[in-house]
């Protein structure tokens, strides 16, 4: 037995001296490199609830890019139609995956084009109209339209991952929630506005030519000619605040998007002291805009953003170098966003913001300083009582409670769980529940005292009655708690975290700690009162 | 020291009669008043909408805050005092896409508006309708499947389904008591609330689970005795760690009601309710349900 003492003091010790290890670096931040080598940890985070910050859902509209990617598919349809000579009268794409075409001339030679070109669209139906012209109904591939929706949301993370980075956040938490969710948390950031307008952004940049045969009265009306599109130039008089708003008519063929933008930066005009953005091309990039801008000089190309037209300066000569610019009267912030969103490039679909929440710091350390106070000062009292209650017993059990409250930080460093305001209900139910466990085990070991027994046999018989009790409660809410982190969202899942490793560090304390406290007084010490 | 003196019996069981009616009454007036409100007053978390927690430098009074939020054309805006001086939260619950833009727009004007008060937002939620539903649903899955998980781990480790049946039959009594006091105090039913009626649930099944593993004990102790003096005795035997216990969880929530802030105030008001009716419950409603079970459902193999 006295053996066995030694070995559980070995056991009960290193596991104790390994959670303060664990908790260590969340007590103190000046701790020595070598540290971090040995004990794989970190500080506890804390919620952006208790520290400030930003917490953002989004949801990216992956139907928008399965829409866009058949939309891509119609322009090459047609043009590859008009190469082969073959006629195409009417040619739209319907809800978000479909193509609906009017086509004549030989069917075999069109058939072809669509079964080997065109093979991510499959034939819904073909009927014939007049003599020699066909309607053909395409769909998307399902298994394709899956591989576009995941690839938008795979990239749509990947991109506001970028964005972050570059806006310089620390420790920023970007991660996929569900299929289609993001949730990103930022904490301590100090404009939240500023960081939604970044990340929320599209940042879709094409190129467009004017169309300068339209009417545009007629487009304004509503019956843009066939082929092209409408879209405005935003206007904000600095003075006034008033908005303006220039329509164009536009050719609704992108010529080149932002996909081949090599950088982005803000620079200085220095005539009119005005920040423009300066855009250069990698390779590719560069020879298509010298390919357009030779194809089309003296007509005026539109430089795009988000359905926004920027600028739609005449092109005067062939440009080689693959440099362009956009001006449009920013402040030196907001050219600074945009290069960071164009460096990171554009998101493939529009995100929308579910839910937004942030917590100034200030309110963040408010809510912290009394949580701490309110939870110090019951915890003092707590203790006190059980020492005026169980005098030398209510030590060891406060004791215990201490250790409990270690190894519950230690696991939530080594886990890298977050310290939410529901998660620390749940540490304070679990810790009720610590408190519950210390009373069963003493009021049933001055139970069998009363019943006659020795102080060995009411502590053995004791401990191994309540042990069930303990067992049974703790393993029935332990259950509850590992359904509602599994089934449960956020809020609930930091509520049932804490809960779980409570409850394991609650029987490990109560149980197996005082324990060896009980048996080395009365077995080394010779205790032959128990202060209980 | 004791506190209960060995070898105390009060009759507990017996009084079952009067209890009945207290337990139906109090869950009646709970379930009449979430009705007669239309539901519960549900925050930002679960209604979607959104909210705004401001403080001033300077004194502002709560109608220039008001009149401010009508001015910029939100007049379904609920404006409170919340917390210290000068401190307001401003609740706007509403559906749609754009509340991203109306809060920004809200914020942009309250700035412009009170310049020179030194205005510092505090917290800004902007909850999507469509998050708030996820949440409510998922919630209500979690614990619906965590009650069957307890009903039947309970009934194996017991033995006996009644045993399961009881501990789950005071479960949701807590849980209607609870919702009704916070709809009786008008108290608004958020994500902080919610954690709340979750330590409620853990709370109340710990103590039943106590009680029933006396019951347990005491079953192979006394066999000649019937269930209902079993009970009584075993209530009576573990009533010294039921007011130790409940005491002390008591008197820490008491600290919080008293010392925790604005924040923790609702918080810790619901679980001093929740607290009585699972301590409660375990005696008058998990106790009785498994003795009415038994009577009616389970064969007598004895006697």
């Amino acid at each position: 037995m006295l053996r066995n003492l030694k070995w559980r003091l070995i056991v009960y010790g290193a596991v104790t001296v390994f959670a303060i290890l664990l908790f260590l670096p969340t007590l103190t931040p000046e701790l020595p490199a070598w540290f971090y080598k040995i004990i794989p940890t970190e500080k506890v985070h804390l919620g952006l609830d208790l520290q400030g910050g930003m917490h953002l859902i989004l949801e990216v509209e992956a139907e928008k890019a399965i829409e866009s990617y058949v939309e891509r598919v119609k322009n090459n349809l047609r043009d590859d139609m008009r190469d082969k000579g073959i006629p195409v009268g009417k040619l739209e794409r319907e809800k978000s995956n479909q193509i609906v075409l009017e086509v004549s001339g030989d069917k075999d030679k069109w058939e072809k084009i669509l079964s080997q070109r065109y093979a991510v669209m499959q034939e819904l139906s073909t009927t014939a109209l007049d003599k020699g012209i066909w309607k053909v109904v395409l769909v998307l591939d399902s298994r394709q339209a899956e591989q576009v929706r995941k690839g938008a949301i795979d990239q749509a993370l990947e991109t506001i991952r970028n964005r972050i980075d570059q806006f310089g956040v620390a420790e920023p938490e970007i991660t996929l929630q569900g299929t289609d969710r993001i949730l990103i948390q930022l904490p301590g950031i100090k404009d939240p506005q500023r960081a939604i307008d970044l990340i929320g952004r599209t940042a879709l940049l094409e190129f467009k030519l004017v169309d300068e045969e339209g009417n545009l009265d007629e487009a304004l009306k509503g019956s843009a000619p066939e082929g092209s599109i409408l879209l405005y130039q935003r206007q904000v008089d600095p003075k006034t605040g008033g908005v303006k708003k220039i329509p164009f008519l536009l050719k609704e063929k992108t010529l080149m998007t932002g996909e081949v933008l090599k950088d982005a930066r803000v620079t200085l005009d220095t005539q009119f002291n005005e920040p423009y953005v300066a855009l250069e091309f990698d390779d590719i990039g560069a020879k298509l805009f010298e390919q357009i801008t030779g194809a089309n000089v003296k007509r005026r190309l539109a430089i795009i953003l988000d359905d926004n037209v920027y600028s739609a300066p005449v092109i005067q000569e062939r440009i080689a170098g693959g440099r362009a610019q956009i001006t449009g009267r920013f402040d030196m912030k907001e050219a600074g966003d945009l290069a960071i969103v164009l460096r990171a490039g554009a998101l493939p679909a529009p995100v929308n913001i579910l839910e937004q929440r942030s917590v100034g710091p200030s309110l963040g350390q408010d809510s912290i300083r009394k949580g701490i106070i309110a939870t110090l000062v019951s915890a003092a009292l707590v203790a006190l009582f059980m020492i005026f209650y169980y005098r030398v017993s209510g030590v060891i059990a406060d004791v215990a409670l201490i250790l409990n409250i270690i190894l519950v930080m230690g696991a939530l460093a080594i886990f890298r769980a977050t310290l939410t305001l529901p998660g620390i209900a749940g540490l304070v139910l679990s810790i009720g529940m610590a408190v519950d466990a210390n009373v069963l085990i003493h009021e049933r070991i001055k139970e069998e005292l009363r019943w006659g027994k020795t102080i060995r046999a009411a502590i053995d018989e004791g401990y191994r009655r309540a042990f069930v009790t303990i067992l049974d409660s703790n393993v029935t809410t332990l259950i509850a708690a590992l359904f509602l982190y599994q089934f449960g969202t956020g809020p609930v899942r930091g509520f049932a975290v804490t809960l779980c490793i409570g409850l394991l560090a609650n029987i490990f304390t109560a149980v197996y700690i005082t324990r060896w406290v009980f048996d080395f007084l009365t077995l080394k010490m010779n205790v032959k009162k128990l202060s209980i | 020291m004791d506190l209960i003196r060995p070898g105390t019996r009060f009759d507990f069981i017996g009084k079952k009669k009067i209890t009945v009616w207290i337990s139906g009454i109090a869950i009646l007036i709970s379930l009449g008043s979430i009705f007669l409100h239309n539901g519960l007053r549900y925050g930002v978390d679960f209604a979607g909408g959104i909210l705004l927690q401001i403080r001033f430098a300077q004194n502002v009074d709560i109608s220039e805050v008001r009149n401010a939020m009508e001015a910029i054309g939100s007049k379904d805006a609920m404006v409170q005092k919340f917390g210290g001086e000068n401190e307001f939260l401003i609740r706007i619950e509403k559906g749609g896409d754009d509340l991203e833009k109306i809060s920004k727009e809200i914020q942009a004007n309250l700035q412009q508006r009170f310049q020179g008060k030194n205005l510092e937002i505090r917290r800004v939620e902007v909850v999507g309708p469509k998050v708030g539903k996820d949440l409510k649903t998922k919630a209500l899955w979690a614990v619906s499947l965590s009650f069957i998980a307890i009903l039947i781990y309970v009934a194996w480790r017991f033995k006996q389904i009644s045993f399961g049946l009881g501990g789950i039959a005071a479960l949701v009594h807590d849980i209607i008591i609870a919702y009704g006091a916070i709809s009786l105090l008008d108290l608004e039913y958020s994500l902080p609330l919610m954690a709340v009626i979750l330590t409620i649930i853990g709370f109340s099944i710990n103590d039943t689970i106590v009680i029933f593993d006396r019951v347990r004990e005491d079953v192979k102790k006394y066999r000649k005795e019937n269930l209902e003096t079993i009970f009584n005795t075993a209530i009576n035997e573990t009533l010294g760690r039921t007011i130790l216990t409940s005491g002390t969880v008591m008197m820490v929530v008491l600290i919080l009601f008293f010392f925790g802030g604005p924040v923790i105030h609702d918080f810790a008001l619901t679980l001093i309710v929740g607290l009585i009716a699972g301590t409660y419950s375990t005696i008058y409603v998990a106790s009785p349900v498994v003795l009415l079970w038994n009577k009616h459902f389970t064969q007598k193999k004895k006697r």
